[in-house]
């Protein structure tokens, strides 16, 4: 059955459109980077984008930073939004469980279908990125590949550190979406529209950001889910900060368990009135 | 082959089922009438498993579901509230991926029989066009096909001619006509009494939840104790008749008795010309129409 998923969500033409979507920004961005030659001052703007300037290599991690506020979620709470609720609108639900396939196969089956277009599509990014990046930027006098990289903290990073360092961030931020996708997911179990599962998902997700700019919201703020996406930039510091990395991954996954647990219960239980 | 002890479904306030003692039994082809809002579509799905029963029991092949889902469900194939697809893919493409998701189904005949049951109802010629194209004709053919993939002993068909034309209607009753005698159980679903009354051996009609009224066809449609005759020479045979005719309506007589032929060698004996001549039964309609009441908005 997750063979057969996955060939439902990797054969439709909308997965591959959204995924190409998704690079599209940052080839933008680095288009106009290359052109214009400038970049954001230190501190504004997406993270890495004043230090692709000099080596288009970090390209990969900074092609991550740009998606990752609003079009990275939205493309996995849509993909993740439509996994039972499309089904549902479509009709075809209801004949899938009388084939039989049992209730929690089948959210099984979706679930591994959503994490996959997950990574499927931050390493597509990364990897675009790292192409478009040694590309079109990095013409500075630091553009060898052996060159070694200003950290933030500073210091320098051989290409081999920032090869494995990016790496992590790949996984890094491949595990942060997974919270979008089970939340929208759960969502997915509750309604007949995909539209509503997604938007759901992304109105939780633009909840948690707002709040955390927010002084009187500050007793929740270590709960958020969006609170840790960003701290990937800490495993460029020289020493790599680990403890926000790790509290994400641990809120991620609190929230994962949680959401997968609400979408299993409800589903296994509901009546298909589709 | 199905069997419900009191299934029951409350929707909130509303009772759509109210114990309704289904009883179908293997080689039937059982007709399931009921207006739109009696309950027809939720007993369905409660017999499926796609929702749960909130009293009551459900047998399908003495196995209690929807507990036994698993062993039972592989060897059910059903159309239920119409056919749905994945409209970005061929017909082909979507009975394979169908067949793929059932349990157990040998992956080596999967193409040759896909193609048979596309064959068998009448779209062996679509190609690849994607589903989102056909019309709604082909989609409920296409829709019957994935029913008839599972090769299944029971099948639960609701509306199965729904949208096709009657050269395409005539094809699926000799269909279903020809499964029967093959050895399957059919349960179908319909609003329209011709198509039940054509195919069906029993029937069982719900109104407003309640099943009341459940036997077999022959048995509803019995003789009413009348002859309906048809003469030319009707007033000769009114006279003949005296005291037995109870009806006249110009040539057409309507007489007591339960003998066609001897009534037919009668009046044929004493000079009578007769243009037609039949057991009068009572129609399904009039025996439906007896037992649920008017269609009410639910």
């Amino acid at each position: 059955m997750i063979r057969i998923e996955l060939r439902k969500l990797f054969r439709r033409p909308r997965t591959w459109l959204t995924i190409a979507l998704l690079d599209l920004l940052p080839t933008v961005v680095a288009i106009l980077l290359a052109l214009t030659h400038v970049g954001p001052r230190p501190g504004e703007g997406p993270a890495f984008l004043s230090a692709v300037l000099a080596n288009g290599s970090l390209f990969a991690v900074a092609a991550l930073a740009i998606v990752l506020p609003l079009f990275l979620p939205v493309a996995v709470a849509v993909i993740a939004g439509d996994a039972v609720a499309g089904e549902a609108q479509q009709g075809t639900l209801r004949y899938l469980l009388i084939r039989p396939v049992g209730r929690t196969r089948l959210l099984v089956a979706k679930l591994i279908a959503a994490f996959m277009f997950v990574a499927v599509a931050v390493v597509i990014v990364s990897g675009t990125g790292y192409i478009v990046g040694r590309l079109l930027l990095g013409h500075g006098s630091q553009a060898s590949l052996s060159a070694a990289v200003t950290s933030v903290s500073g210091s320098s990073l051989t290409p081999g550190q920032i090869v494995w360092r990016t790496i992590i961030t790949i996984g890094y931020v491949a595990f942060s979406m997974l919270g979008v996708a089970a939340m929208a997911l759960f969502l997915s179990t509750l309604t007949d529209s995909p539209l509503s599962a997604s938007i759901g998902a992304l109105a939780f997700l633009i909840g948690s950001s707002l709040l955390l700019t927010l002084g009187a919201a500050r007793a929740l703020i270590p709960y958020l889910p969006t609170r840790y996406w960003l701290s990937f930039i800490d495993l460029f510091r020289d020493p790599i900060l680990w403890r926000n990395v790790e509290r994400g991954v641990a809120l991620q996954a609190v929230y994962v368990l949680v959401l997968l647990g609400a979408a299993w219960a409800n589903f296994t239980t509901k009546d298909i009135k589709s | 082959m199905i069997t419900t002890r009191g299934l029951t479904k409350r929707f909130g306030s509303v009772l759509a089922v109210d114990g309704v003692d289904l009883d179908v039994r293997p080689g039937d082809i059982y007709g399931f009438l009921g207006a739109n809002g009696s309950g027809k579509t939720t007993t369905v799905r409660l017999l499926l498993g796609l929702v749960l029963a909130t009293s009551g029991e459900i047998e399908i092949f003495s196995e209690r579901m929807p507990k036994a889902g698993r062993r039972v469900l592989p060897r059910i194939g059903a159309l239920v509230e119409g056919p749905a697809a994945y409209g970005h893919l061929s017909g082909t493409a979507n009975l394979m991926l169908y067949d793929a998701s059932a349990p157990g189904r040998s992956r080596r005949t999967r193409a040759a029989r896909v193609d048979a049951v596309l064959h068998t109802v009448g779209l062996g010629d679509v190609g690849r066009r994607p589903v989102k194209a056909y019309s709604l004709g082909m989609r409920q053919r296409l829709g019957l096909a994935a029913a008839l993939l599972a090769e299944a002993e029971l099948l639960v068909l609701d509306e199965p001619t729904n949208g096709l034309d009657p050269q395409g209607i005539r094809e699926i009753r000799e269909l279903i006509l020809r499964l029967s005698q093959d050895g399957a159980t059919i349960f179908l679903s319909s609003h329209l009494l011709a198509e039940v009354e054509q195919m069906c051996t029993r029937v069982g009609v719900l109104d407003r939840g309640r099943l009341v009224l459940q036997d077999q066809l022959d048995a509803l449609r019995r003789p009413t104790g009348r002859i309906v005759v048809r003469t030319p020479d009707a007033t000769r045979a009114v006279a003949l008749l005296d005291g037995h005719v109870e009806l006249r309506d110009g040539d057409r007589l309507v007489v007591r008795g339960s003998d066609p032929a001897s009534l037919n060698a009668r009046l044929v004996a004493a000079g009578l010309r007769v243009t037609e001549l039949a057991l009068e039964r009572r129609t399904l309609e009039d025996v439906i129409l007896e037992v649920t009441s008017p269609e009410a908005a639910r």
